[in-house]
């Protein structure tokens, strides 16, 4: 599903360039259930909104599908995004003027599906998030664990490969973590790829596969085997 | 489409104030065209119809006397016309159209008791077509063909004199006594002059007869087909002038010999002017459509700024480009199109009701003795104009909302969904 070669990243300021990814090498095959942790800076936001096609690096492949995410233009860029991937945010980051069906509708106006039917659709989902009664409130009415699920629902409209989240926990307190890890668990059974930024320890217990980043590079790789997370082979430290 | 068109809707919803007051300086923009307009045209309808009144397309003619020597005669002759000059014109300028002469003399007139001193005005059929005349149905004719071959003492009235000599009478039929003759009464005329409206109206050929044995008159008038342009008025007054010269033995250089009134020549100036006025007129209105654009575009930027973040999460959820392109661009022309229309709608109303106003005036003036003269006269903008507005206010649109959505388009999603 997710190939990556060799990927590097700087941010360039005036002053100073900050070298961010130093040639991460990755597989993430379909259906996974990743994580990745790692100290604030060491890049693991950068390599999400990579992986999202919302930012772009400067060396090494990327392959999302077998296609090479490259030098894409805007458009095409909107047009994976909208098709293959699903996004969860820690700020939710829902539109504060539209109530949560149409906040959940909105990646179907971009597939320029009927207002009728897309509303349907998006109540379906609202219903799965058990959020059927909310459907016409604005999101400043919602709890945060409301939201996130409303953001989930929007998220999977579309029917996404990949669920990518970022910090998807980060603004909840420790009951509604468990709620919406139990969701975001179960959309990983039913097959949707599912990569989940964190911090968190126990969030990323949760997940079957936990990739550590430390200052741009891979430090370790733990998987899940019969429920308990043990290292797998760390990857070198590679010289740039 | 409509789809579209509710998104837009939710969008401006959320900020009615900003909205309202950003379309308004469009609204005020458009109304300010749109009265200016209708003045501008309200001034130029009202000396039209001034214009109207009478053929526009009229010369008259008056002999002067002479102030120079020509060909062995000398200067300070008194020139007239005959019956000569009249067959002249017609036969030698091929533009010319209705002709006719016009003998005046000032006659008492009396019917029973009531009597008035009044013009009274020789002239032939075509007199009526020049001056656009008026002879309501019921109020009898005009002095016509039969009248002159016969020489019939037969007399048109204006309303006026009509209302005096008979009171609530009706004149037709009647004898009236012009001087020391009796003229039946055949017509009526309703038109009012612009100056005093107190004449009558006899055949040319029994004026001749009754009040001008010698022949003589002063006054010729005919109208021309075909001078559109100023130069080819002064062209042709250039060659009448000469051609009534060879005929009246006069220089053509010499301007007192003889007088020309060409209306056209007015005409032509009148709508230069006219065209001019209406043209600065536009430009000032669509100067302050600029100050309206601008101020759309401005507070559509500023809203582009402050809705960096919703524009980010709409890319990052698959907005193209494009479809953001589209949407600002859309709601800038939903806002000058929406509040242009308000503006046009108000300036049309307004010049509408000036102009009803200035119709019941108008009707009030029939009855009274005033002469029917304005210089502001329906002061409205045509229906093209709507149409016109459409074209403008959509492309006031496109170009107010080009820069602020070329601006969203550049947000990142990243950054934008960073800021809080």
């Amino acid at each position: 599903m997710i190939e990556i070669r060799q990927l590097h990243k700087s941010y360039r300021t005036e002053a100073l360039s900050l070298h961010v990814l130093k040639g991460i090498d990755l597989e993430i095959r379909d259906g996974e259930y990743v994580s990745i942790m790692g100290a604030s800076g060491s890049g693991k936001s950068t390599l999400l909104n990579i992986l999202g096609i919302l930012d772009t690096y400067d060396s090494g492949d990327y392959f999302l599908n077998g296609t090479l995410i490259k030098n894409l233009s805007e458009t095409q860029a909107a047009l994976y995004r909208n098709e293959m991937i699903g996004f969860i945010f820690q700020s939710f980051n829902l539109i504060n003027f539209k109530n949560a069906l149409e906040n959940v509708a909105l990646p179907l106006y971009y597939k320029k599906v009927s207002r009728k039917k897309r509303n349907i659709i998006a109540l379906e989902h609202l219903d799965k998030m058990g959020l059927r009664d909310w459907a016409h409130h604005m999101p400043s009415e919602l709890s945060g664990g409301q939201k996130q699920r409303v953001a989930i629902a929007r998220a999977l409209i579309s029917n996404p490969k990949i669920i990518l989240a970022d910090e998807p926990t980060g603004a909840l307190d420790s009951k509604t973590t468990v709620e919406v890890m139990d969701v975001l668990t179960g959309l990983n059974r039913e097959g949707i790829t599912t990569i989940i930024v964190t911090h968190e320890p126990s969030v990323a217990d949760t997940t079957n596969r936990i990739i550590h980043l430390k200052d741009g590079m891979i430090e370790q790789e733990t998987r899940k085997n019969n429920g308990v997370h043990t290292s797998i082979q760390p990857q070198k430290p590679q010289m740039v | 489409m409509t789809d579209q068109l509710q998104e837009i809707i939710a969008t401006l919803k959320k900020n009615k104030m900003r909205t309202t007051l950003t379309g308004l300086s469009v609204s005020w923009g458009i109304f300010i065209l749109i009265v200016l307009l209708g003045a501008g045209n309200g001034l130029k309808n009202g000396v039209m119809q001034n214009f109207s009144s009478r053929s526009v397309n009229r010369i008259q003619l008056w002999p002067g006397s002479t102030s120079m020597p020509y060909k062995g005669l000398k200067s300070e002759r008194n020139l007239y016309f005959t019956e000569r000059e009249l067959e002249l014109i017609k036969n030698e300028i091929e533009e010319s159209r209705f002709i006719t002469p016009r003998f005046n003399t000032s006659q008492t007139i009396s019917y029973g008791n009531e009597y008035g001193s009044y013009q009274v005005r020789g002239i032939m059929p075509n007199y009526f077509d020049i001056e656009k005349l008026i002879i309501a149905p019921g109020e009898g004719r005009f002095i016509n063909q039969l009248d002159i071959n016969e020489s019939n003492k037969v007399i048109v009235l204006d309303k006026k004199v009509a209302d005096l000599l008979f009171k609530d009478e009706s004149p037709l039929g009647k004898q009236v006594k012009v001087g020391q003759l009796m003229f039946k009464v055949v017509g009526v005329n309703s038109k009012k002059e612009q100056w005093g409206g107190s004449n009558t109206y006899i055949p040319f050929s029994t004026a001749q007869a009754i009040f001008n044995p010698g022949g003589k008159f002063y006054n010729i008038i005919f109208t021309v087909d075909g001078l559109v342009t100023k130069e080819e008025n002064d062209r042709f007054n250039e060659s009448l002038r000469t051609l009534m010269g060879r005929r009246l033995s006069f220089n053509p250089e010499d301007q007192q010999a003889l007088y020309i009134y060409n209306a056209q020549q007015d005409y032509v100036e009148t709508m230069k002017i006219f065209g001019g006025i209406t043209f600065l007129v536009t430009i000032i209105g669509i100067l302050t459509l600029i100050a309206g654009i601008v101020g759309v575009s401005n507070i559509m930027l500023v809203s582009v700024k402050e809705r960096t973040r919703e524009i980010g999460i709409r890319k990052a959820i698959g907005a193209t480009p494009r479809s953001i392109l589209k949407t600002i661009i859309l709601e800038s022309i939903f806002i000058t199109t929406i509040f242009g229309y308000i503006g046009l709608i108000m300036g049309i109303g307004l010049t509408e009701v000036v102009n009803f106003f200035m119709e019941q005036a108008a009707n009030a003036q029939v009855v009274s003795d005033e002469p029917q003269m304005s210089v502001f006269a329906n002061p409205t903008v045509d229906v093209g104009y709507a149409l016109f507005a459409t074209v403008v206010l959509i492309i006031s649109g496109v170009i107010a909302g080009y820069l602020p959505a070329r601006k969203a388009v550049k947000v990142k999603p990243i950054e934008a969904m960073r800021q809080e």
